[in-house]
């Protein structure tokens, strides 16, 4: 071991947790638009729009049957136009939350319409509107299965982060790449690997944590 | 005043359109207690979610005290919506809320004031016999409980009309019974219209002043409760009077052979 080892992993972790960060919160808002509009607009919605919702369909499935490192380098352009430059973890951001947003949106979906229709319709019969039904009884309702499904979308953003790393995004699965395979640096490659899995396994334990508390609210409160 | 005119409503299948209610026509007088009864798949369930058009009817129109419900748009029916309360039979509370905020739901959604509601939440869990309950979530409650926080949220916004769902079907006799006083009660006190289908003539016979006989998604028997129990017309009744007398005759000859060992 080395002692520039602790400052790499140190540098390398921080701007991975910045790039999840930034990139589950915008594609958490990006994903929970896409979900509720394919839950409100599908058949027998709140908010019925059929053509609507095989577009949104067709949409979230091209850009989820695209490898991510092609989509990265798609976005390119875009990337620059956000943010000034295709270098970096804040150009990473761009192209991180917009490849997870399909993939959220999914998630999204499959949890809110595990809701009972019977609550839906009681909404309905006190004369709710299709908003309020989608933000004071679908989202609620659905609530643990949204935070196990989020936490499944954070993890996964992660590993995406490793892959942008290996076009210039940094952080941990850049570092890995450039010392640990690239400068045959095993010290670094054993710790990062060590990292990310400790990183994997306090988001796991937090969604779990999460869910586990509001289920035991709602289901066996003391 | 409910009437109902000329309502159809069939459903697209696989092996075609079924038509599940045939032209209806059917009045209710305000105040009364309505029962509509039917062997399964008779109709019974889709009739009464057409009347406040959680199911759409094809033809035909539905005016609930003076309103013509079947020619709203989609923002008049929400707010006609909250003077039509509805019960259910898997009572439908939300999960995520405590019982105070179940029967809050509506009021918020009638954009009350906060005050308000606190006060009218209280007011209909007291009626309800409910008010020790409030902080609790719909989990910790007995399927009767269930059932007066669903009757509670649909008075909440004092409803001219409530419509039952086979609100019983899923509770045991003594619940059952004792839901059907609070709803006689509501009745009573409130003078809330109440129609309800059910495929129990214990219902019926216990708190529904007049009936229609649902039968292939036709009427075939309208009148007072009592004319079906002594005059039963149509071939439903006469079977569920039928099953109800031998019913009788079974309990009497088993209590018969009790009494003689």
């Amino acid at each position: 071991m080395r002692d520039d080892l602790f400052d790499l992993l140190w540098e390398a972790l921080r701007q991975t947790l910045y790039m999840v960060f930034w990139s589950s919160l915008f594609a958490l808002a990006l994903g929970l638009a896409l979900g509720i509009a394919l839950v409100a607009t599908d058949k027998g919605g709140v908010k019925e729009a059929p053509k609507l919702n095989k577009l949104l369909s067709l949409v979230i499935n091209s850009v989820r049957s695209l490898p991510f490192l092609i989509l990265i380098v798609l976005l390119l352009p875009f990337a620059r136009w956000v943010v000034g430059t295709t270098l970096g973890p804040t150009a990473a951001i761009v192209s991180l939350s917009i490849g997870a947003a399909p993939f959220l949106g999914r998630i999204v979906e499959s949890s809110l319409k595990e809701v009972a229709s019977g609550k839906i319709e009681a909404a309905q019969s006190v004369g709710a509107s299709p908003w309020t039904i989608v933000w004071r009884v679908l989202i609620p309702e659905s609530l643990p299965a949204l935070v196990r499904g989020v936490t499944i979308a954070v993890i996964a953003i992660v590993e995406l982060t490793a892959v942008a790393g290996a076009i210039g995004a940094g952080g941990l699965g850049s570092l890995a790449i450039r010392f640990g395979y690239q400068r045959f640096r095993e010290d670094i490659m054993l710790a990062t690997v060590v990292v990310i899995i400790a990183l994997v396994q306090s988001i796991q334990w937090t969604g779990d944590g999460i869910a586990k508390a509001i289920h035991r609210r709602r289901f066996n409160p003391e | 005043m409910i009437v109902i005119r000329d309502l159809n409503k069939t459903y697209p299948t696989a092996r075609g359109a079924v038509q599940a209610l045939e032209n209806i026509n059917l009045t209710i007088q305000k105040g009364d207690i309505f029962g509509i009864i039917g062997f399964s798949g008779a109709g019974k369930s889709t009739l009464i979610r057409c009347l406040n058009r959680l199911e759409e009817p094809d033809s035909g129109s539905i005016v609930i005290g003076g309103q013509v419900v079947t020619d709203l748009t989609d923002k008049e029916l929400r707010l006609a919506r909250r003077k039509i309360g509805m019960i259910f039979q898997q009572f439908n509370l939300l999960d995520a809320k405590t019982v105070f905020e179940n029967v809050a739901f509506p009021l918020q959604v009638a954009g009350r004031p906060k005050s308000y509601i606190r006060e009218r939440v209280r007011e209909i869990l007291e009626l309800v016999q409910l008010a020790d309950k409030e902080k609790a979530y719909p989990s910790q409650l007995s399927g009767g409980q269930k059932q007066r926080v669903g009757i509670a949220r649909a008075l909440a916004n004092e409803p001219e009309v409530l419509l039952s769902d086979e609100a019983t079907s899923a509770l045991d006799p003594q619940t059952t019974y004792s839901i059907l006083e609070l709803l006689e009660g509501i009745n009573r006190q409130l003078g809330v219209t109440i129609v309800l289908i059910t495929h129990e003539l214990d219902v019926l016979q216990h708190i529904c002043r007049n009936m229609a006989v649902l039968e292939h998604g036709r009427i075939v028997e309208t009148g007072p409760v009592d004319k079906l129990f002594v005059h039963p017309e149509s071939d439903t009744s006469r079977r569920f009077v039928r099953i109800l007398e031998r019913y009788r005759l079974g309990r009497f000859e088993l209590e018969g052979a009790g009494a003689g060992i």
